[in-house]
């Protein structure tokens, strides 16, 4: 009822863990929602139409070490928002688990306090009819963390100075803010209960560029100073390559690469990382012709057999359509089981495991 | 020399709030020639997207034109009545706006808004124009084109529609084309397609394009120039290699230095702090002024016009030819 | 955009408040509506005569024409009816009973209708289907129909209801043929905004979906109800008025509009038009300047015309 400091929260949450805490916060193991799309029982049977089966995440796996942050890039139907609100329990998994700190996330109690979420829509994430303090302290008043009147104003006020805005704007409305005020109000929320996980979706996208550039040095210097671990969900490789420490690739639903950024950008494995990195538009070296990515995103509701990406892939081949790949280390090809150094990254494809691909690129 | 197909004289666009009088636009001028890209780039706010508008006359009322010139291959057109934009629109000047689905009528097919277009613009029998939609729709790679020409547009997935925008544009054979954001709402694998679309079927038509984004790396990859936007003014114009690798004016140093790079690890990107100030609280001169790292004492009561720099042209004191470079 | 000042005048500086003072029309209804409800409220000192009071009436004085005619007099502006009773108190008097019977059963409404709304927008799944199969059925009725069937039903068993009782019916009758429309748009502005963000965020700092209804949804969807309620007060006007026209409505102990409108009928074609046509008009003027007022807020409200 008292506030409590992360660090006693963290001792004495641990029901499961060792006596330090886990090396990675945040620990995915076999993630998988799948949603059912179908028509309604009656009208099935009466139409004969199959059930419709949604498998928006399936079967991804991952860490996050403590203080680093996690990129996962991927375009429209790869189910980044989607993992996003399994992470944080805005959705229950299907299969697999959540841990956090070592502790499965639907077994304890929901860890409301420690991890917290940014939304990408600066307009709909906050409520048009609350005054900006009112806002940033729900979350300290729901959770005990401040009496009200002096002691919640003063919390109130040092939260929105963190975020580079001034204390006086919580009398204001939403609607009197910009894009990118709103974006800082959204983390000014998050940062409330000090958790020690933030999960991004997409928190810069519908901002302008210089916009979007402050608010991203303001969440690298609290990620500095407050020692948070982010999940960071971007379409934009461009400012993964500035926030991220490790960036994972999502294709419909399934994680298809997982490597240190420095390791991604200049050697990508997967084809689709490879195309994705070649199809974006670039401010230098425009005169080289590229070969853009053909095709189209298939209908997730109904995606390729085997591995996802084969009808757009080069370099597919009758096991690619057959059988799907598993994720598997890229220095051995060993298994995501053994926990590997930092410095390894994953793919799930068949043609780097076969050496088919070479590393000079398309 | 060549006539420009466009040119937009000291264009000013206001509307009347209750508030007072809301000036959007503040003296742009521009010019394309005939078969070139511009680009028109910048922040939400700084009126592009109302550029584009005002020349093609869909100006959302109360806002009007207050003053200035618009010419499109030497006639005037911004005192043009509802009727003879009407005439203009599609015939010779298409638009391609940023949400397919907004430009396409959910209740008719594809083919029937292609041909319906292309015969209000064109005196070609019904067969001759739906051959034409049938080629067009190829044109600009969708597959099958024969048979889907009879679907709706919901039965196409969002970067078709957006070829099919394309497709409906071009209709009518226009000189020039304005395109508003085409490739914002699609994923960046189809962007690339779409861009790649637009600049080869303009290209083949000899059309000209004006195209409008707020992202620096379609514009990179697209444009012969480009126009630099800020607060209803444009504060820089040139090719888009000078623009973009040597800009003259400190807000696109700005602009470009905050922009991620794709290809290295940056400590920390260099942000411009404050905000384009609100329409209705422009500050005098220089409306960068507040923000601006080289400001000195001309900028903050005197508004530079577009001057000389090299071979753009920006609208700042920096470039007064009595200041020492 | 102003901060300080008091709630009236901030509202009147605002964008609604300036549409109402630019709107003519919006502005003269607002003061009809108002000098109405005012009379309504305070009938016992604003009207000339207590017409339920037979000890007061002059059977001497009945079926006196307004005071312009000749024959009226200006103890008696509108006339009087066939018991010497002042019609123009009469109208007060009814239109105060109109009024109350009118605002009580929107209320009562809003409320059902609100909560029900809420409820199936936000919870979703079966809930929600039965709610709105509920909403189906209740709309298949015509609102005359309904609040005759209930109207007949509460006479049936309170056959000898004294008169709250029978107020209590009528009200009953006209609110649940009017709680329908609230139910759907509610619930239409519900299922909106329960997928958006501000929501999402509320869940996860761990407040409690009937928290989160209640002081996140609720106040962003009530804006299309109030509009729907404003021009909803007229219709349960009227609806109270054909009821007691038919004679099921309020008891002949306390006539409304209704009941003189169907009284003065009788009177019409013996020349004593001004029996059942003042009362008429009255019913006419409330429930136009009430219309007029809720159009006018439903454009003020609508950001896109703003």
């Amino acid at each position: 009822m008292k506030s409590a400091t992360s660090a006693e929260i963290k001792s004495t949450g641990d029901s499961t863990s060792s006596t330090h805490p886990a090396k990675h916060l945040v620990q995915v193991e076999g993630l998988s929602k799948t949603f059912d799309l179908s028509a309604s029982w009656l009208s099935r049977l009466l139409s004969g139409r199959q059930a419709s089966l949604l498998h928006a995440v399936d079967n991804v796996s991952f860490t996050i070490a403590r203080g680093t942050t996690l990129a996962i890039v991927g375009e429209s139907g790869c189910g980044k928002s989607t993992l996003a609100r399994l992470l944080v329990g805005l959705h229950s998994p299907t299969e697999g688990r959540v841990l956090f700190d070592g502790t499965d996330n639907a077994v304890a109690r929901p860890l409301n306090q420690r991890i917290q979420m940014i939304f990408q829509d600066p307009y709909a994430s906050l409520d048009p009819r609350w005054t900006v303090g009112d806002i940033v302290a729900e979350p300290l008043l729901e959770h005990g963390l401040a009496r009200p009147g002096p002691e919640l104003q003063h919390r109130v006020s040092a939260l929105l100075e963190s975020v580079g805005l001034s204390g006086s704007d919580l009398s204001r409305f939403p609607h009197q803010f910009s894009g990118g005020q709103r974006q800082r109000i959204s983390i000014a929320r998050a940062l409330a209960t000090e958790p020690d996980f933030l999960v991004c979706d997409e928190p810069t996208s519908a901002l302008d560029v210089s916009v979007q550039a402050q608010v991203l040095n303001l969440m690298r210097d609290l990620q500095r100073d407050r020692g948070l671990t982010y999940l960071f969900i971007s379409h934009n490789l461009a400012v993964v390559r500035y926030v991220a420490d490790s960036v994972g690739v999502m294709y419909l639903g399934r994680l298809v690469e997982w490597a240190p950024k420095s390791r991604l950008f200049s050697r990508p494995q997967h084809p689709y990382t490879r195309m994705l990195l070649d199809a974006i538009p670039k401010l230098r070296d425009t005169g080289r012709s590229r070969t853009p990515v053909q095709g189209e995103v298939p209908d997730p509701l109904n995606p390729p057999s085997g591995c996802a990406f084969h009808p757009r892939c080069p370099l597919a081949n009758e096991r690619c359509e057959r059988e799907r790949p598993q994720l598997i280390s890229t220095d051995t090809g060993s298994d995501l089981g053994s926990n590997r150094g930092s410095n390894s990254g994953r793919v799930a494809c068949h043609a780097v495991q076969e050496g088919r691909i070479g590393f000079s690129g398309t | 020399m060549v006539m420009n197909l466009l040119e937009v004289n000291n264009l000013v666009v206001e509307f009347p709030t209750r508030r007072g009088l809301l000036r959007a636009l503040d003296g742009v001028s521009l010019t394309i020639a005939p078969g070139e890209i511009l680009g028109v780039v910048g922040e939400s706010g700084a009126g592009k997207s109302l550029t584009g508008a005002a020349i093609i006359g869909l100006l959302d009322p109360p806002g009007r034109i207050s003053s200035g010139e618009i010419h499109l291959a030497g006639e005037r057109i911004d005192q043009y009545s509802a009727d003879q934009m009407r005439g203009i629109r599609g015939r010779r000047i298409g638009a391609i706006f940023q949400d397919p689905l907004a430009s396409l009528d959910p209740l008719y097919s594809i083919g029937h808004q292609l041909i319906e277009t292309i015969r209000t613009h064109l005196p070609l029998t019904a067969g001759q124009a739906r051959q034409r939609a049938i080629e067009l729709l190829e044109e600009t790679g969708i597959p099958a084109a024969a048979e889907r020409i009879n679907h709706y547009p919901h039965q196409f997935s969002g970067g078709m529609r957006q070829r099919v925008v394309i497709a409906l544009a071009l209709a009518a054979e226009p000189q020039l084309v304005i395109a508003d954001e085409p490739t914002t709402a699609l994923d960046v694998s189809i962007q690339a397609q779409v861009i790649g679309l637009l600049k080869r079927i303009c290209h083949d038509r000899g059309a000209a394009v004006m195209l409008i984004t707020h992202d620096m790396g379609v514009i990179a990859e697209t444009c012969d120039r480009v126009a630099v936007m800020y607060a209803g003014r444009i504060v820089e114009i040139g090719p888009v290699q000078q623009v973009i690798h040597a800009p003259a004016h400190p807000y696109t140093v700005g602009l470009m230095a905050s922009i991620p790079d794709l290809e290295t690890d940056l400590e920390r990107l260099a942000q411009i702090d404050g905000a384009m100030p609100r329409l209705d609280a422009i500050p005098p001169g220089c409306a960068f002024h507040p923000r601006c790292p080289r400001v000195f004492e001309r900028c903050r009561f005197e508004r530079p016009e577009l001057l000389d720099a090299g071979t753009s042209r920006a609208a700042c004191w920096l470039h007064a030819p009595e200041v020492a470079p | 955009m102003s901060q300080h000042g008091n709630p009236i005048t901030r509202w009147l500086d605002s964008d609604v408040g300036y549409s109402l003072r630019n709107s003519p029309v919006a502005m003269t209804a607002a003061v009809v509506a108002f000098i109405c409800l005012f009379c309504a409220l305070f009938a016992g000192w604003v009207a000339p005569q207590d017409p339920f009071d037979l000890a007061t009436l002059e059977l001497a004085d009945a079926r006196q024409p307004p005071a312009w005619l000749e024959g009226g007099s200006p103890k008696y502006w509108l006339g009087t009816d066939d018991q010497g009773r002042d019609i123009l108190s009469a109208v007060i008097h009814g239109a105060r009973i109109s009024l109350v019977v009118g605002l009580t059963s929107v209320a009562l409404s809003l409320l059902i209708g609100v909560a029900l709304g809420l409820l199936a927008g936000f919870i979703g799944g079966w809930v929600d289907a039965l709610l709105m199969r509920l909403c189906d059925v209740m709309l298949s009725f015509p609102a005359i129909l309904v609040a005759l069937l209930i109207a007949g039903v509460g006479r049936a068993l309170f056959p000898n209801a004294q008169t709250p009782v029978a107020f209590g019916v009528l009200i009953v009758s006209i609110t649940l043929t009017g709680w329908v429309q609230y139910a759907r748009t509610v619930r239409g502005s519900t299922l909106v905004e329960r997928d958006k963000e501000y929501v999402q965020a509320a869940r996860l700092i761990g407040v409690s979906p009937l928290r989160i209804l209640r002081r996140h949804v609720l106040p962003n969807v009530l804006g299309p109800v109030l509009v729907l309620a404003t021009i909803q007060v007229a219709t349960a006007i009227l609806t109270e008025a054909t009821l007691s026209f038919l004679g099921v409505g309020v008891p002949p102990t306390s006539p409304s509009l209704g009941t003189l409108i169907r009284v003065g009928n009788d009177y019409l074609f013996s020349g004593e038009w001004w029996i059942t046509v003042f009362p008429g008009a009255m019913l006419i003027i409330i429930a136009l300047s009430i219309n007029l007022l809720g159009d006018w807020l439903r454009d003020a409200l609508n950001p896109r015309l703003r």
